[in-house]
């Protein structure tokens, strides 16, 4: 069939836009590496990332507290964030009535559209006194920055790990009562390890929703550079390092925080391949 | 059929499941009515009749699987050995370890040869490992698969070929030692040969359980079984049971017009 004029300028148009999109990809990653990139090759990557020392006024540029406080961070809002998370989907997948899950699913998409900086507002108000006043330390902490993205994170875990468990076959369900199982029965030791695949997927990616996340954590964590002790202590992370210290860097300073953009870009990149490999692998 | 050594000391006619003035409703929608029939034990009774008649519906009645379907009502009354499964506080685990089912597609779990066949027996709480392996070994050879796949145990069952995993999954209903086994068109995505060999297995199967298949073959229904009840729907569209007699004796002379016209495909 021959296309008319119309039909090829649209299918370019579309082209177009969607190559514009995959630009600012690629823009972005380039730009980046530009810019940080000459900084890791000067500096040593070994000393930057295992530099114990953050002085940018001194010269020292190392960002392994940073590292360490990021994945404290995002572990701590893992080890929160994920088990709520999981058995929120596993309630609205299985138990909830209609109604209830009417409301549920919404209530906790809007969760993902609350402002980051509105998170680190509430957090400061009353998270970061509440665990002074309670547990002691500054507040500003680790256990502060980590509930306050469990609760981010939950969107993401919950709608990806209800999709994988709402995409099982219904024969596994059928299946598995037909044994003689319970529901929990079913639930335990049949379509949770079936629908693994898509559950890992969840955590992983909410993993990296945490370690990406900036303007909330800014607000929580204290960000001192130093290797933590304990979860009352505060720390900085890869993202808050940019963000705090961009306004004004320059020179090689500025060239440093672009590194440490390089950093969290392989980290972010390495979660996400690993949640798509771990979806795609069946 | 064979006595069977050191079972119940119950006569070869004695009654597993009596269907009383059945009626089933999806919402509004009345499904079946007043279907009333009784079911001997260790004989193979064949549910036939055209698409759509409730045919699953009826058997799905058997081990309550119709409770996963919110809008479904049930009237009427069936027992199992004389307990009714559908009082109030009938014990629904219970029945589904007493009748066990075998679906249309082989429904594995995602998970090694050997987990299928255990989950049911650990699920009722049984962890002894000797204990375990001994069930699985003996369901596995009770469907012909144990030298298949006796070497494998761990791998994955849904690299099974189509027919493994339909034996796989009647090991795994006959690892719970049910009385009855409810079979819903259970060979309608195997091929020819795998269906013979099926059949085989339910007739050697049926010296032991109460089987009742759903089958849209009448072929298959003449083959295999003892018992065969004909379902059909009345004018307003709610499945019934026509007729109800030995096979043979409903292939070679029905008593009731519908049920000829269907069986010398003049239905429809």
């Amino acid at each position: 069939m021959k296309k008319t004029l119309a039909e090829v300028v649209t299918e370019k148009t579309f082209l177009v836009l969607a190559l514009s999109a995959i630009s600012a990809l690629v823009l972005i990653t380039v730009f980046i590496f530009v810019q940080g990139g000459p900084f890791i090759t000067t500096q040593g990557l070994g000393g930057f990332v295992f530099g114990m020392s953050w002085a940018p006024s001194q010269g020292e540029y190392g960002i392994f507290p940073m590292i360490v406080g990021t994945v404290c961070v995002a572990l701590g809002a893992a080890l929160i964030g994920v088990p709520i998370g999981i058995c929120c989907s596993i309630f609205l997948a299985e138990f909830a009535p209609p109604l209830l899950k009417n409301i549920f699913r919404p209530a906790i998409q809007l969760l993902a559209g609350i402002p980051s900086v509105v998170y680190g507002f509430w957090g400061l108000l009353f998270v970061v006194p509440f665990i002074r006043h309670y547990l002691g330390g500054p507040g500003l902490s680790i256990l502060a920055g980590s509930i306050i993205l469990a609760i981010m994170i939950l969107p993401t875990v919950v709608s990806i790990s209800e999709v994988s468990l709402i995409a099982l076959p219904r024969t596994y369900k059928e299946g598995a009562l037909a044994l003689g199982l319970t529901h929990w029965q079913t639930i335990y030791s049949v379509l949770l390890p079936a629908a693994k695949s898509g559950i890992v997927a969840a955590i992983v990616l909410g993993i990296g929703r945490a370690i990406g996340e900036t303007m909330a954590v800014i607000m929580v964590l204290g960000n001192s550079v130093a290797l933590p002790e304990s979860i009352l202590d505060p720390v900085r992370t890869l993202t808050t390092n940019i963000g705090i210290e961009m306004g004004y860097a320059a020179g090689e300073h500025r060239e440093a925080l672009f590194a440490t953009g390089i950093i969290l870009f392989l980290i972010i990149m390495t979660i996400n391949a690993l949640a798509q490999y771990i979806t795609r692998r069946r | 059929m064979n006595e069977q050594p050191g079972s119940e000391q119950l006569s070869q006619a004695a009654n597993k499941l009596e269907i009383e003035q059945i009626n089933l409703f999806y919402g509004s929608f009345h499904a079946l009515r007043d279907v009333s029939f009784t079911i001997a034990q260790q004989t193979i009774t064949a549910i036939i009749g055209p698409s759509g008649c409730g045919k699953s519906s009826l058997l799905r009645l058997f081990n309550r699987m119709n409770d996963l379907i919110p809008t479904a009502r049930v009237e009427g009354s069936i027992r199992l050995d004389g307990v009714p499964i559908y009082a109030p506080d009938a014990d629904v685990i219970g029945l589904r370890k007493k009748v066990g089912m075998v679906f249309q597609k082989p429904n594995v779990f995602p998970m090694s040869i050997y987990d299928n066949i255990a989950l049911g027996p650990k699920s009722h709480g049984l962890h002894h490992k000797g204990e375990l392996q001994q069930i699985v070994e003996r369901s596995l050879q009770q469907v012909a698969l144990w030298d298949e796949v006796k070497d494998k145990l761990s791998s994955p069952s849904l690299n099974l070929a189509v027919e493994q995993q339909q034996r796989l999954c009647i090991a795994r209903t006959l690892a719970v030692e049910p009385d009855v086994i409810l079979m819903d068109e259970s060979c309608s995505t195997l091929d020819p040969g795998a269906i013979a060999r099926i059949e085989e297995l339910m007739a050697e199967l049926a010296t032991k359980y109460t089987i009742i298949i759903v089958t849209h073959s009448m072929e298959q229904a003449l083959r295999v079984s003892d018992m065969a009840a004909f379902m059909m729907f009345d004018d307003k569209k709610a499945g019934c049971l026509v007729e109800y007699a030995p096979t043979l004796q409903m292939f070679t002379n029905p008593k009731d017009q519908r049920t000829e016209d269907y069986i010398t495909g003049r239905y429809g």
